[in-house]
């Protein structure tokens, strides 16, 4: 078959339906990622041992379990205990899960960061300590963790390939269930190496015009 | 004589970290209008005690009244008695990522929940005041020391404080630019505001001041009019230690 029809009339229409699970999968899990990733640093800077305690560990865990294993647990582990979830929702909550420690650290580090008068000052006001995080505090900070906040960004658009593991069909996944069948192993992967770098360049750019939109001077 | 005339009552502070002893129990009432300025060497207490009345930092023993309402263990209700005590700091403490105008108004807009339009007029307001409204769009970082402290004093008054503390206003200052900002304390004091002052800078105290404590040790040792202070032969350590300054100021 001529490389060119292959790829406008087979792999490019696979390939699509694929990027769209993709994007899919990153739109859904990178807001509650960064939200819970917000919840669990300021939860474990400021909040009291009871709730910084557990949630170290559970940052510890999501840092030491391999991602792929959580979504074995989460998609094929859990309906022993009579919890179903789809190829999607499983690769979702996984991705959130890991979204979210990594997240935190940043957070947690730019929250550190800001330095002490803020609160003080804030405090002297009459605000409440929670009204000086979210209005003081943390603005500071997430400005200071766009860039990590970014890479880790970029590495769930990677990683959501894993998905595939879990048999959603991804972008990373419907290029190999094209390249097995037709043998066309490097015309394809050449090609959704290229969609990523895109995805990635894209994000990148997109991260830098929020940087300077945010940027405040020092 | 009515306790209902102190608009300030401070009752017998004491504070200690660990077994070093800061506070060993300062009282002193406050009249409306009046400046109070404590003077004394440094680590003797003075900011701790302006912290223990806005309850930054909790006094071990002691009570704080403002217009006879208890400020100390009053609970959740501290939030309202800061609002009407301001405090200002010698590192301004400024909000790094707000404007000028925008660090005077954001209380007002979440602590005291005014709508934005009457929020920015009353922010813009206070920085006419102290003569910043041109700088209103500048983030601190754009500002001289003594513009960001006249911004922190706008952001003080914007709250409409019964008192203000201030806590060595100055000190991070040059002296060209400690004369601007002690030039609008002095315009504030003229007004009728309510100011406890920290400061070294001993014109300011001898011009200003209805009273000045001498503090050493966790203890207001010595205090008096100014006129008092200069004459007096009894004021012999506050004398002192103000004679100390001069030499070294003159060096
Ligand atoms: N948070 C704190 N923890 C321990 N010691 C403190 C703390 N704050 C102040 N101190 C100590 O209390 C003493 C008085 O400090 P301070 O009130 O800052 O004095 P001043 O303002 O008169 O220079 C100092 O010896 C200082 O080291
Ligand atoms: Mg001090």
């Amino acid at each position: 078959m001529d490389t060119f029809v292959f790829l406008t009339t087979i792999l490019l229409p696979a390939l699509f339906d694929g990027l769209i699970v993709t994007l899919e999968l990153i739109a859904t899990a990178a807001p509650f990622g960064l939200l819970a990733g917000i919840g669990v640093a300021v939860g474990r800077t400021y909040g009291s041992r009871w709730i910084s305690l557990p949630l170290r560990g559970y940052v510890a865990f999501i840092k030491g379990c391999p991602l792929l294993l959580l979504l074995f647990i989460l998609y094929f582990g859990l309906p022993s205990i009579g919890i179903r979830l789809s190829p999607f929702l499983a690769s979702v909550i996984g991705f959130i899960f890991c979204n979210s420690a990594y997240n935190s650290e940043y957070i947690r580090g730019a929250l550190l960061s800001v330095k002490e008068g803020q609160m003080i000052a804030a405090q002297a006001l009459g605000m409440s300590r929670w009204q000086s995080i979210r209005y003081i505090i943390l603005p500071q900070a997430l400005r200071r963790a766009i860039p990590g906040m970014t890479n880790e960004f970029i590495y769930l658009i990677k990683y959501s390939s894993l998905a595939f593991m879990i048999t959603a069909v991804e972008l990373t996944g419907a290029g190999k269930l094209v390249a097995t069948k037709y043998f066309l192993f490097n015309e394809t992967f050449v090609v959704i190496a290229i969609v990523y770098l895109f995805l990635v360049t894209v994000t990148t750019v997109a991260a830098n015009m929020l940087e300077k939109k945010f940027a405040v001077p020092t | 004589m009515g306790a209902d005339k102190y608009i300030l009552r401070v009752e017998d502070i004491h504070k200690a970290y660990g077994d070093r002893e800061v506070l060993k129990g300062v009282s002193f009432n406050v009249r409306k209008g009046e400046t109070k300025v404590f003077i004394g060497p440094s680590g003797t207490g003075k900011s701790t005690l302006l912290r223990c009345i806005n309850q930054l930092t909790l006094p071990d023993q002691g009570r704080v009244f403002l217009n006879d309402e208890e400020v100390t263990n009053s609970g959740t209700r501290i939030n309202y008695f800061r609002q009407k005590i301001g405090m200002v700091f010698q590192n301004f403490y400024l909000f790094d990522h707000l404007t000028a105008v925008r660090n005077v108004e954001v209380a007002l807009l979440k602590v005291k929940k005014m709508d934005a339009a009457a929020a920015r007029e009353k922010a813009l307001e206070e920085l006419r005041r102290v003569g910043m409204e041109d700088w209103a769009d500048h983030y601190p970082a754009e500002l001289s020391g003594g513009q960001a402290q006249r911004v922190s004093i706008a952001r003080a008054l914007a709250m409409d404080p019964d008192v203000i503390l201030f806590d060595e206003p100055t000190s991070a200052l040059d002296p060209e630019l400690t004369r601007e900002v002690l030039e609008v304390m002095k315009n504030l004091a003229r007004q009728g505001m309510t100011m406890l002052v920290v400061t070294h800078e001993m014109g300011f105290a001898l011009s200003v001041a209805n009273e000045v404590l001498f503090m050493e040790h966790g203890k207001v040792v010595e205090r008096g009019t100014p006129a008092q202070l200069l004459n007096d032969p009894a004021f012999t350590r506050t004398k002192n230690f103000i004679g100390k300054f001069r030499d070294y100021n003159e060096e």
